[in-house]
């Protein structure tokens, strides 16, 4: 099992904090490698969290119809139509004849929030609504979040969002019009279905997978299967493939829900070298105190002198 | 890895660009680094604060500076000025609370803030720095009216004037701790820019509030606020580089100049004539004022700005895999 360290000055650590209730980790791995784009997985995620429907648009992206993750959408998946190989060559009769243009590749990939090892939501997030589960899962619990905001610019990928939706008629009046005036307002994403995992189910959308392009499980394991996976592609020259999230030594402590991917990771809209903003809260908390502190003195200059 | 061209014949990508995503051509940019995006779409999420927030930054900066000058006030035994500022930071204390609430998506949940301190979020670190100086200077205002209880009001003072320059700068650290690349590569710079501009704004505040020969400290305070900030504010842009192009385009570029302009313009006054006349003190300080409140939209703005183009989040992490010579961290 990974410990999940967390930035110097925070409280006891995951699975400590859960005693004897604490679980192994447990995450996804999303293969991208056989993914056909069922969407599947948007679906079974919107059935079984009863996500709200968020307008029906064509983008005219490839088939790509929700185009990010956001408050309504907690699977996306991507689209890429790219002109190149699906395969390497070394065959430089092959490479001579660029003269007729490349295969199409098409690219497809299911998103969906990592999980992060240090999650910047987590850590920004002033009620405490944003938790770690006893799966090692970061989870939003409706009931508290008061919609502030803060963990919605503070993820690394853009995951979380605020929903709003047009205020209902049945809605009961609020005494003051300060207090109460959007619906919902809160702020939602994926809970790797919490609650289906306390049942000992799997989340929806890897259930739904007919390619198990996702993979739930423990995340030591999938990590180990997701090597022996790339190991393979590689030995099959396939273009690009790499694994993106797996490394516990990146910049948010590795993903609790990583991937395989066959180009670069911002290709598919993901940020190539993604850090959790509290990496350096160190070093802003000591710039704000010196701040803080030049004040007094730059205050107190003001009134040496020229006092009429 | 292989040798890749920037897609350009891909149609999607020409017509896929989402309303408001500018500039993208796909291609090599200013740090030599090539990407591909998704259909130019943002890899980081904008901020979904309202208009509130960045008011906010403005009064809670009046509110914080407000309580250090009347302190420092009080121990110079310049108590015209000294009550002044403790009457102005009161009062920007006061509506500060009601525009955080207001910006909510639960605002009947505001109380949530205080379930817990945590020193990782500078929202809740802050939430119980407004606590505190809103309670001391309110209650060290209401008894300097009521003039009783004079040793709980000293005590009031004494907390607010601590609290004032966390509840300044800290506003600095909360968007500085983000993955908005505009705000978060500034991490030192602004924490001080908010800083200055809010002792700017306080000093000028003051000076409009108080009798000219009382409020030759806050004029300063105001006049060097300024030029402090000015500077740091170009050096900032200048450091950010290509993340920082941001602050010269779009709103956040219009609101920077209104900024600069205003706030030379009232400083220059201040120093001038503030000293002789009440009305240029008045004019003066209400550009300073004017141009701090812009200040504070620049900044605000451009975090919308740096989290839309998909260039400034990816291009300086590429930068920074390839300083490390490829691969993992």
């Amino acid at each position: 099992m990974s410990a999940l360290a967390q930035p110097a000055g925070a409280p006891a650590a995951w699975p400590d904090t859960y005693g004897d209730e604490a679980k192994p980790r447990m995450g996804f791995f999303t293969d991208t490698s056989i993914c056909i784009g069922c969407k599947a997985c948007e679906v079974a995620c919107k059935e079984w969290n009863l996500i709200p429907e968020d307008g029906l648009v064509w983008t005219g992206e490839s088939y790509d119809n929700t185009s990010n993750l956001n408050a309504n959408t907690w699977r996306h998946v991507a689209f890429i139509e790219q002109r190149k190989p699906l395969k390497l060559t070394d065959d430089a009769a092959e490479l001579e004849s660029a003269a007729q243009p490349e295969p199409l590749r098409w690219l497809m990939e299911s998103d969906v929030c990592k999980h992060c090892t240090h999650a910047g939501c987590l850590d920004v997030c002033p009620t405490g609504a944003l938790f770690r589960t006893e799966f090692g899962t970061v989870v939003v619990q409706e009931d508290v979040c008061n919609g502030c905001g803060y963990c919605v610019p503070a993820c690394p990928f853009g995951v979380l969002d605020k929903r709003d939706l047009p205020r209902s008629p049945d809605d009961a009046p609020l005494a003051l019009p300060l207090l109460g005036k959007k619906e919902d307002g809160r702020v939602w994403k994926c809970t790797l279905c919490y609650d289906r995992l306390k049942g000992g189910h799997e989340p929806a959308c890897a259930k739904a997978c007919p390619t198990d392009s996702i993979q739930f499980g423990e995340l030591d394991e999938l990590r180990e299967r997701a090597e022996k996976r790339l190991r393979k592609l590689q030995a099959e020259r396939w273009n690009g493939a790499r694994l993106y999230g797996h490394d516990p030594d990146d910049g948010v402590g590795g993903f609790g829900a990583f991937f395989l991917l066959l180009d670069e990771p911002e290709v598919y809209g993901l940020p190539p070298d993604p850090v959790v903003p509290t990496a350096h809260l160190p070093r802003l908390w000591k710039s704000t105190a010196l701040a803080a502190t030049a004040m007094f003195v730059g205050i107190a200059a003001a009134f040496v002198g020229g006092r009429t | 890895m292989t040798d890749r061209k920037p897609i350009k014949e891909g149609k999607a990508l020409e017509n896929g660009k989402p309303a408001g995503t500018t500039s993208w051509d796909g291609s090599i940019t200013e740090l030599g680094t090539t990407m591909e995006s998704y259909y130019g779409r943002p890899v980081v999420k904008e901020p979904v604060w309202q208009p509130e927030i960045p008011f906010y930054f403005w009064t809670g900066g009046i509110a914080g500076a407000s309580s250090v000058l009347h302190g420092v006030a009080r121990v110079a035994r310049n108590d015209t000025l000294a009550k002044r500022c403790l009457y102005v930071g009161t009062a920007f204390d006061l509506a500060s609370p009601l525009l955080l609430v207001s910006d909510l998506g639960r605002p009947e949940r505001f109380l949530h803030m205080l379930r817990m301190f945590k020193v990782t979020s500078p929202m809740s670190v802050g939430s119980w720095i407004l606590l505190l100086s809103g309670g001391a200077s309110t209650t060290a205002a209401v008894l300097e009216l009521l003039g009783v209880l004079r040793p709980l009001k000293w005590a009031g003072e004494v907390v607010s004037f601590l609290s004032g320059p966390p509840l300044a700068t800290y506003t600095g650290a909360l968007v500085a701790n983000t993955s908005i690349p505009v705000w978060s590569e500034a991490r030192d710079e602004l924490p001080w820019v908010f800083g200055l501009s809010a002792a700017a704004s306080a000093g000028a505040a003051a000076a409009i509030v108080t009798p000219t020969d009382s409020a030759g400290p806050a004029r300063r305070t105001a006049v060097y606020g300024v030029l402090a900030e000015l500077g740091l504010v170009e050096y900032m842009e200048r450091k950010l580089g290509f993340v920082g192009e941001v602050y010269k385009k779009g709103e956040a570029g219009r609101y920077g100049r209104i900024s600069k302009l205003c706030t030379a313009a009232g400083a220059a006054l201040l120093a001038r004539a503030g000293a002789r006349s009440q009305a240029a003190a008045v004019a003066g300080g209400a550009l300073v004022l004017a141009g701090e409140l812009a200040l504070r939209w620049s900044v605000f703005k451009a975090g919308f700005q740096s989290a839309r183009d998909p260039r400034y989040t990816v291009l300086p992490q590429k930068e920074r895999i390839r300083q490390r010579g490829g691969g993992a961290r």
